[in-house]
């Protein structure tokens, strides 16, 4: 057996976790982004080392624990490109924190390299009841960041987002807990191929969806996170945003579609039908927000409606665009969030009304937030607009009325983002003390420089990132295709005609 | 390395540095980079443009990266380069750096000029991206490109709150026309399984009379496609519906709106219809709905265009009237027509637009053209570069002599609307004879208010402040000499001619509005000719073509009839009796008011689109986030807990621990479950 790449970058973080505790406040800072570094490095070693093209599933560990239940880790693609998202976004969380977290440092830093630990399980495990544990205890370090180091309104904020996730979670851990009994096992890739009962499935899909719906989040079950986001301290929404979020549209993946592909399609009207809602609705709630945090945090909501659309097309663009857009979000969104950090670092308030013609004291700051600002509308070129683009393409293969609807985001999210970034950035400042703000420091600049670097790199070139997902989207496509709803476009030829020309259709002409 | 590739991406390298390094390279280099990066790309692009004139080139595409792989869906980004692309590329290049060279002097005082250019720079890129475009996905790519550089441009003074809001409706209205072009490009693919034009171009005739589901309905497949893409190109180019963002956009500087709302970015839509011509061919419906549109936008334009007093916006209603005669040329079936329009309409356009400029640095960014008057004594150079433009784009010429620019253009559109004999081309011939006169009238209203009679200045505030100033605290227009009272209307300020980086363009542009018709009109138009030069790059209609030389004498003459009555309804109203103008305003004061308010289409949207988004947005917040979804749900639920469960708001952070107490009882169930097995 190889060296065990995956259970180091899960043990690795749990040991600083615990050492960090111990430590000094810099030496936490620097203990906490000593290890992110070397997990970025790891992370990056993973991606080298994936064979594209290879098996399925790679850097496969198995150690059993107790009856059926192992220790079981292993990647494909898709987990690696968000393996790789966390370990690329962790760092940057870590030095966003550097200054602007004061109090009980050590556990601070502990809870976010514990976090980074959970995290990656979630995406690594091959047991199913690994990922349940991972994905369930990866809340409790975020719930105490809110918690503890959150702003004025966290106990409420920390405790919406603590209902919602439970409701979720018990019924997906009570589905869990029939579907081991059904199919002998709690192996996750035995699973995705296992043909549950058709009139279960519906059943099973529902208690799933009950727990991912939450996460991503869906309408109506989002109004957790725009509260969470308010309240968590800025690196903790960049995950929120970057990683969190990401968990329920990778639950949809693993779980959902390839387990019950006979109810997802029964049910894709549900997908759809929240999902239509979602763009429209959300995207209008961002356009009267006063604070700059939950307008980006409904504008996730709008974002994370083209990843479910995309997955529930039941075709390849779909798929892919989904994967593109979760990635580019979780960069995008990361950085928008950074973005009001770092304004909020010097004012101490989120309300946009406090701020203003920040081109003229802050212009680099202004050429990065409008970048990402950009790059959230879906600018093409930019990460965004790849990932959009293919989700629609496959949605518009599944229905026009679902592309029709959720088309209708690029006007709304234009308007919403450069209605934001005018108040904040042009026009003149609403004080002397706004006016007066430095513009970025080093530092910042190390938090925001690569996600740009990584945002254009994906919307330039997004093939790096396609390649190591393609063959488990073809795997996907193979269990899911025999069951995709038909289309409404129905494309009916003609009576054949004779290529027409230009001469032929202006003939009356003489 | 491939001269396209150099022609496409220096300006992108160019823009990089201006906009990023300007801090170590100073303002005079990053100005000094992005100019010159545009010459070199104009001077390699018009080589490419006379082989294909002399037909030496052939059309090819070279590839330069993979872009988007995704099962079928297979894209690449390359730049395609043929006849279009060609004419295109000399267009965009060659004003693109008589723009740059004239910044130098336009922005001289502007304290962020290495912005400017970067943007302008980053502008060119984009819209070379557009024009090379092999795929409706990379055209997409330059087609928001040149989006994000209006919106940045449009927004360059942005502590103007005018300016601010004029970017942002920009943008938005264009996503209201890119909704239909993304719409436009997926079902394109779903149809055809690609995205290539090429490839799109040569499938397209076997789908001729079929049909597709579209939101319920069953539609024409090839009438569907070519409506959700030209509502794209009505976007991009300000056709009627979606125009309401091109007069605000003059909020830019001056030099942006010559290049991008005049004679590149807002004719990329009538780019796209000729580039996809073939596919527009194939659908009656659809050519039809471009005919109409574009005659409704010619017609509208020009009617608004008559009352405006900005001098700006004079000239933006008019690029949008004549954006209207390409479209309509288009929808006819006279591509080749709507394509040499767009090449003369370019120079003339841009000329008017720098004219403009130069009038308005002389007369100290007074734009109202009731406080100008008798300007050409004090800026002849100006004067006869707007002079230029003005008989380019009413069209003065004599058949077989010699006429300016838009004279071959605009007589050629005409001609060919009747000479297609159909229903569309009749309606299309009427209304663009009518909006000629139109034309004509507002140009040289434009003139006269601004060159002939006498000066109005004293009114204006901008002359004010700068007669103020100078006197005050020796402003930097030491050239304007003031001398206490003046009961000549001049209030003493002497406007003087611009510097001569703002007048090498107005000379060039000057020769490209007089010439560019005469030279070029028989490799665009004429019905041999014509097919060899465009090489199939769009559909050219040699019968059409042909036709058009046999329409009547009186059909021919009929441009020239209408030119020379509105210049006489014009010399009327604003030379021989000035008090002509008020007259009528007094009689018919709705028709006034109805053209001076633009047909009132901001007010509607205001009213059905903009005012509602703000009330629903805050309906859906208000009532339905936190009055519904929060008090049934989490709230509820809170209440139910805390009544059940006195046990938990014992500790100040409770709910911490009945999480974590959860969390156990379910880690516990299920180890008890695995164990029990």
């Amino acid at each position: 057996m190889s060296f065990p790449i995956l259970s180091t970058m899960i043990l690795l973080p749990i040991a600083a976790a615990l050492l960090t505790i111990f430590l000094s406040a810099q030496a936490a800072r620097v203990t906490a982004l000593g290890t992110t570094l070397v997990l970025l490095g790891l992370g990056i070693l993973l991606w080298d080392g994936f064979d594209i093209g290879g098996p399925q599933w790679q850097f496969v560990e198995n150690a059993p624990i107790f009856g059926r239940f192992a220790w079981a880790l292993g990647i494909d693609g898709i987990a690696l490109m968000l393996i790789v998202l966390s370990v690329f976004l962790m760092p940057i969380c870590i030095l966003a924190s550097w200054d602007s977290i004061e109090k009980r440092v050590p556990e601070y830093m502990a809870a976010f390299l514990l976090m980074e630990a959970l995290m990656i399980g979630v995406f690594a495990a091959q047991d199913m009841f690994l990922f349940y544990i991972f994905f369930e205890a990866g809340l409790i370090p975020m719930y105490l960041i809110i918690g503890i180091w959150g702003g004025a309104d966290r106990i409420k904020a920390s405790y919406k987002f603590f209902l919602y996730t439970l409701l979720g979670s018990l019924l997906m851990l009570v589905a869990m807990l029939w579907m081991s009994r059904e199919a002998g096992t709690t192996d996750i890739p035995s699973l995705m191929q296992y043909n549950f009962p058709v009139e279960a499935q519906t059943w099973l899909w529902l208690a799933f969806f009950a727990s991912f719906a939450v996460k991503m989040p869906m309408w109506p079950v989002h109004t957790w996170l725009p509260d969470a986001h308010v309240q968590a301290p800025t690196a903790g929404s960049v995950i929120l945003a970057g990683v969190l979020l990401k968990m329920g549209g990778y639950g949809f993946i693993r779980f959902s579609l390839p387990m019950f592909p006979e109810a997802s399609a029964q049910l894709v009207w549900l997908v759809f039908g929240m999902s239509m809602i979602a763009v429209v609705y959300t995207s209008l709630v961002a356009l009267v927000q006063q604070d700059m945090k939950k307008l980006i945090a409904y504008s996730s909501v709008a974002h994370m409606a083209f990843v479910t659309i995309g997955l529930f097309a039941f075709n390849r663009q779909g798929i892919e665009g989904a994967l593109l857009v979760m990635l580019a979000h979780g960069l995008v969104s990361g950085a928008l969030f950074l973005c009001v950090g770092i304004i909020y670092d010097r004012l101490h308030t989120r309300e946009i009304a406090r701020y203003g013609g920040l081109s003229n004291n802050m212009p680099y700051y202004a050429i990065f937030f409008l970048f990402f600002t950009m790059a959230s509308i879906g600018l093409p070129g930019l990460a965004n607009f790849v990932g959009e683009f293919l989700a629609l393409v496959g949605a518009y293969k599944a229905n026009s009325w679902v592309a029709a609807v959720a088309t209708t985001g690029i006007i709304l999210g234009a308007a919403y983002m450069l209605y934001l970034y005018r108040r904040v950035a042009f026009g003149t400042a609403a004080g002397e003390d706004t006016a007066s703000m430095r513009d970025m420091t080093p530092r910042e600049w190390l938090t925001l420089a690569p996600i740009a670097a990584a945002t254009l790199w994906m919307g330039v070139y997004p093939e790096s990132f396609m390649a190591p997902m393609r063959n488990d989207v073809t795997a996907l496509l193979a269990r899911i295709e025999r069951t995709a709803p038909a289309g409404d476009a129905q494309l009916k030829m003609g009576a054949a005609k004779p290529a027409q020309t230009h001469s032929a259709a202006h003939g009356e002409a003489h | 390395m491939e001269t396209i590739k150099l022609i496409v991406f220096l300006p992108l390298l160019a823009a990089i540095i201006a906009g990023l390094g300007n801090r170590m390279i100073g303002n005079v280099a990053a100005k000094a980079v992005t100019t010159a990066a545009l010459f070199i790309s104009c001077a390699l692009s018009w080589p490419i443009f006379l082989a294909f004139m002399g037909g030496s080139a052939e059309a090819h595409v070279v590839p330069v990266l993979d872009f988007i792989r995704s099962g079928d869906l297979n894209v690449q980004w390359s730049l395609r380069v043929d006849t279009l692309t060609a004419v295109m590329l000399v267009v965009v290049t060659s004003v693109s750096s008589l723009v740059h060279l004239y910044s130098w002097g336009y922005m001289s005082e502007d304290p962020s000029q290495p912005r400017f250019f970067a943007y302008l720079s980053l502008f060119t890129f984009a819209m070379l991206m557009l024009v090379t475009a092999d795929s409706l996905v990379q055209m997409f790519f330059g087609w928001e490109g040149v989006g994000l550089a209006s919106y940045l441009l449009i927004g360059f003074w942005y502590h103007k709150p005018s300016a601010n809001a004029a970017a942002i409706k920009a943008f938005v209205v264009n996503r209201v026309g890119d909704f239909g072009f993304s719409l436009g490009i997926f079902g394109v693919f779903l149809v055809f399984g690609t995205v290539s034009i090429p490839a799109i171009l040569e499938a397209a005739p076997a789908y001729a009379g079929s049909t597709i589901g579209f939101l319920g309905y069953r539609i024409d497949t090839i009438t569907l496609l070519c409506i959700l893409l030209f509502i794209g190109a009505m976007g991009k180019s300000a056709q009627l519906g979606l125009h309401t963002w091109l007069p605000d956009a003059m909020e830019g500087p001056t030099p942006v709106s010559a290049l991008i709302h005049a004679a590149t970015m807002v004719t990329a839509g009538v780019f796209m219809v000729c580039r996809l011509s073939p596919l527009f061919e194939l659908s009656e419906t659809a050519t039809n709905l471009v005919t109409y549109v574009g005659a409704a936008t010619a017609l509208f334009a020009a009617t608004v265009g008559t009352t405006q007093t900005d001098i700006k916006r004079v000239i933006a209603y008019s690029t949008c009237s004549q954006l209207g005669y390409m479209f309509f040329a288009a929808g006819i079936g006279a591509y080749g027509a709507a394509m040499f329009h767009l090449f003369t309409h370019a120079f003339f356009k841009a000329l008017l637009f720098l004219g403009a400029g130069s009038v308005i640095h002389a007369m100290h960014h007074e734009q109202d053209m009731r406080y100008y008057g008798g300007l050409r004594k004090h800026i002849p150079l100006t004067f006869w570069a707007m002079m230029a433009g003005t008989l380019a784009i009413t069209g003065v010429g004599v058949i077989g002599v010699f006429g300016f620019a838009g004279f071959y253009s605009k007589d050629a559109i005409i001609e060919a609307a009747f000479a297609t004999g159909t229903q569309a081309g009749g309606v299309a011939f009427a209304v663009a004879v009518f909006a000629a006169l139109l034309t004509s009238f507002y140009s040289w209203r434009l003139m006269f208010l601004t060159f002939f009679g006498k000066p109005r200045w004293a009114q204006s505030e901008h002359i004010q402040h700068a007669v103020h100033d100078h006197h005050g605290h020796g402003h930097d227009h030491d050239a304007h000499h003031a001398h206490g009272d003046h009961e000549d209307g001049t209030l003493g300020y002497h406007p003087h001619e611009s510097p001569l980086p703002m007048l090498v363009p107005l000379i060039v542009l000057t020769l490209g509005a007089v010439f560019a018709g005469y030279v070029w009109h028989n490799h665009f138009l004429d019905a041999e000719m014509g097919v060899e030069f465009w090489q199939g790059s769009l559909v050219f209609d040699a019968h059409l073509m042909h036709a058009m030389h046999e329409v009547p004498l009186l059909v021919k003459l009929s441009a020239t009839i209408v030119m020379i009555l509105g210049l006489a309804l014009a010399w009327w109203a604003y030379i021989k009796d000035t008090t002509v103008p008020a007259r009528f305003t007094a009689t018919f004061p709705a028709i006034y008011k109805f053209l001076l308010n633009k047909w009132y289409w901001d007010e509607l949207y205001n009213l059905l689109f903009v005012k509602p988004s703000f009330w629903f947005g805050r309906l859906f917040w208000k009532k339905g986030d936190e009055g519904t979804i929060d008090r049934f749900g989490p709230h509820g639920a809170a209440e139910v807990v805390l009544q059940g469960s006195r046990l938990a708001v014992r500790f100040q952070t409770g709910y911490l621990y009945s999480y974590a107490f959860v969390m156990l009882l379910g880690l516990v169930g299920l180890a008890t479950w695995a164990m029990t097995r």
